[in-house]
């Protein structure tokens, strides 16, 4: 066997004609150095780290990935977006092809007030409004996907609204994946920041179509101030031997209210870790998950709601269904710091098990600081229901459709808490052609 | 119409069916009463194809063909409705999805066209007056949260949305109020037609004054051990069961 090369290596390589590409960027020289260094410090990480318990890191360290990506966007791809995006969000979206902005697919019907662009240029035009959210503490955020992000960040979506502002409309954020000359890694970094009372609907979405190994290493950097409102949905759809890793943080002021949907269906391993920290009084986070695998894929969700001041409520359901055999994992993470009285947190974790070989590693973790708090958690993992499939039969339903409309539904209950219609549609679909296409 | 001969039929090795004989032509309605515990529902589940259940010997033909070899929903096509005496809660399917589902899963079997959404909705609002069901229900999970009338009386009504030709009630009667009984029975009633058959188990006499049957049963340790006209359910609900089994050891 040849002897993998040092992955690090690897990436600092890349780093050095990294650098040349983007000599305007002055101010940012030193933060992306110090990435580097961060990175560098961590070493790839191992199973042998907690975190990656279950997903285990190594085996993406052995995949020589190519930074260099084609800039050229085909007839092919316009089309694959048409057929694979959500539609009705065509008017305002922002479309990444293999990690670079594409211009001509992207289309924003906003008013100027609200700043929406590629990551790119806002570096170059004010670096500091950048630099200024990514530098905040993240915490469970020093890590070294997140560093070597951080290094390389130049593509995802720059966006902020201002105070007092609403949008109906939800932001649309495409990073299809189409290129099969060699495996590549791109490393998307959004940006996202909601002034006060302000409200918005943002939705990011990862589109796989190369069949070659890809991997995206995507970070997104949350901010919503005193009395913003978010709903933040996440749908990773890679193709089946694409890795994905992501890290969203989630930074929350006075009563704002975020609900986020993570749904993963896609990629041989999906790794998402979601964090928000409560920064201050009277606000409300809710996540809502759902992950769908089959074969050998893994799906792995990490949480953590980080409860720092008094009166905060966060609620948590995230549900998998796993098929063939395949492996999920759900870590919950739940602080909640000595000044967070009155805090009440709600976990819950289910699982649907549709295969004798397929598994679910699910772990709570509830550390609290704090004496006059609500904290419950609980976690299911089981098979449908034989009366239910047996009820169904009794009326002339077939089995498979017994079977499918009991896994439905166990999966429209993260669907249907989702406010933006056109998702709900667009999953939906989604959901049952991978129930369909299991026959 | 059905016949079921020498039927035993076991759950997890215990035996609960020791020889069923039961033979139901079209147009007949016949009771099955018997102490708890006697086999009744055993039978019903049995009829309906639950394979938790082992049939270990006997046959069962239904219109001439081996319902044992059937699997549940081919016996629904043909006809065969079970109304369970505890309804299973079903969180996430919209009782009206599923009746359109079960209802069209049906029609398919009978070589008609499936019905669209408009055509179902006038179809039922038929039906729900018949067994005056509330619309509220329908909009809601199968049975998820239903009061017990609610759950027995939704029984009745995708009985009457699927127009069995063998309906096996159950003890729907159990935990209804006199109004909803009758309600109920008037239901069975109206879908009764001269080539339709039911079974009706139940613990009650009272039933079988609005549902008349032509042949009264007692089950009794999985056999049936004495049959009757109407006035057979008067004589139960007067002395209770112990003479029946007396009746049975002495013989
Ligand atoms: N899953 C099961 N496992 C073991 N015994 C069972 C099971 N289900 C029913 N039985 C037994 O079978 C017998 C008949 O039950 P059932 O048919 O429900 O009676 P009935 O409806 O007449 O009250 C009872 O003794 C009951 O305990
Ligand atoms: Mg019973």
């Amino acid at each position: 066997m040849p002897q993998a090369s040092d992955p690090i290596a690897n990436y600092l390589e890349h780093f050095s004609k990294f650098e040349k590409e983007i000599s305007g960027e002055s101010e940012i020289r030193k933060f992306r150095q110090d990435a580097v260094e961060e990175f560098k410090s961590f070493g790839f990480p191992t199973n042998k780290n907690e975190e990656w318990r279950f997903t285990n890191p190594s085996q993406i360290s052995k995949i020589h990935f190519n930074h260099q990506l084609q800039k050229q966007i085909s007839g092919e791809v316009k089309k694959q977006i048409d057929e694979l995006a959500i539609k009705k969000f065509a008017q305002n979206r922002l479309v990444f092809v293999n990690g670079i902005f594409s211009n001509e697919s992207s289309n924003t019907q906003f008013s100027p007030a609200i700043k929406i662009s590629p990551v790119s240029e806002t570096l170059h035009q004010s670096p500091e409004s950048v630099i200024e959210i990514v530098k905040r503490p993240m915490i469970e955020g020093r890590n070294f996907f997140t560093s070597l992000n951080t290094a390389f960040m130049r593509n995802g979506a720059f966006i902020s609204i201002p105070d007092n502002t609403t949008i109906t409309d939800p932001i649309y954020l495409i990073f299809i994946a189409s290129d099969d000359t060699t495996p590549f890694v791109m490393h998307p970094r959004n940006i996202i920041s909601l002034g006060r009372n302000s409200e918005a609907s943002i939705v990011e979405h990862y589109i796989g179509v190369s069949k070659n190994v890809y991997f995206t290493n995507v970070v997104s950097n949350i901010i919503l101030n005193q009395g913003a409102k978010l709903e933040h949905t996440k749908i990773q759809t890679e193709s089946v031997n694409a890795i994905h890793i992501g890290s969203t943080y989630f930074h929350q002021f006075e009563s704002s209210k975020l609900h986020q949907n993570t749904i993963m269906i896609g990629g041989a391993i999906g790794r998402n870790n979601l964090i928000s920290t409560l920064n201050s009084k009277n606000i409300e986070c809710t996540f809502n998950g759902l992950s769908l695998s089959e074969g050998e894929q893994l799906l792995d969700n990490h949480t953590t709601i980080d409860h720092v001041m008094p009166n905060c409520e966060s609620h948590e359901l995230y549900k998998a269904i796993l098929n063939g055999k395949s492996r999920g994992v759900f870590n919950g993470k739940i602080f909640v710091r000595k000044d967070a009285q009155k805090t009440d947190a709600k976990q819950t974790n289910r699982t649907l098990l549709l295969s004798d070989e397929a598994t679910m590693d699910t772990k709570p973790q509830l550390e609290i600081f704090a004496d006059d708090v609500k904290c419950t958690h609980g976690a299911t993992i089981g098979y449908l229901d034989a009366d239910a499939i047996f009820y169904l039969r009794s009326r002339g339903i077939s089995e498979n459709a017994a079977r499918d409309m009991l896994t439905h539904a166990f999966a429209n209950d993260i669907i249907g808490r989702i406010s933006a219609e056109p998702v709900r549609e667009y999953l939906n679909k989604i959901v049952h052609d991978k129930l369909n296409q299991r026959r | 119409m059905l016949e079921i001969k020498n039927l035993h039929a076991s759950i997890n090795g215990n035996k609960i069916l020791n020889g069923i004989n039961l033979s139901v032509r079209a147009g007949e309605i016949h009771a099955i009463m018997g102490p708890n515990g006697s086999g009744k529902s055993t039978l019903a589940h049995v009829l309906a194809g639950r394979e938790v259940y082992n049939v270990t010997d006997g046959e069962i033909l239904y219109n001439g063909k081996n319902l044992i070899e059937m699997p549940p929903e081919e016996r629904a096509r043909e006809g065969i409705f079970l109304a369970f005496q505890y309804p299973v809660e079903i969180p996430g399917v919209s009782n009206t999805y599923f009746l359109k589902a079960a209802l069209n899963a049906i029609r398919k079997h009978q070589n008609l066209e499936p019905m669209d959404a408009v055509e179902f909705l006038s179809y039922i609002k038929k039906k729900m007056k018949l067994v005056e069901i509330d619309r509220d229900l329908l909009n809601r999970p199968v049975n998820e949260g239903f009061s017990g009338g609610e759950k027995k009386r939704n029984e009745i009504f995708q009985m009457a949305v699927l127009e069995p030709k063998l309906a096996i009630l159950d003890e729907t009667d159990s935990g209804l109020d006199i109004d909803a009984l009758r309600i109920v029975a008037d239901g069975v009633n109206k879908l009764r037609k001269p080539d339709n058959a039911a079974i009706v188990v139940t613990h009650y006499q009272r039933l079988l004054n609005y549902i008349v049957p032509d042949v009264v049963h007692v089950l009794w340790d999985g056999r049936i051990v004495k049959s009757g006209g109407k006035e057979l359910a008067l004589k139960l609900e007067d002395q209770g069961y112990d003479w029946v089994k007396d009746d049975t050891k002495n013989k």
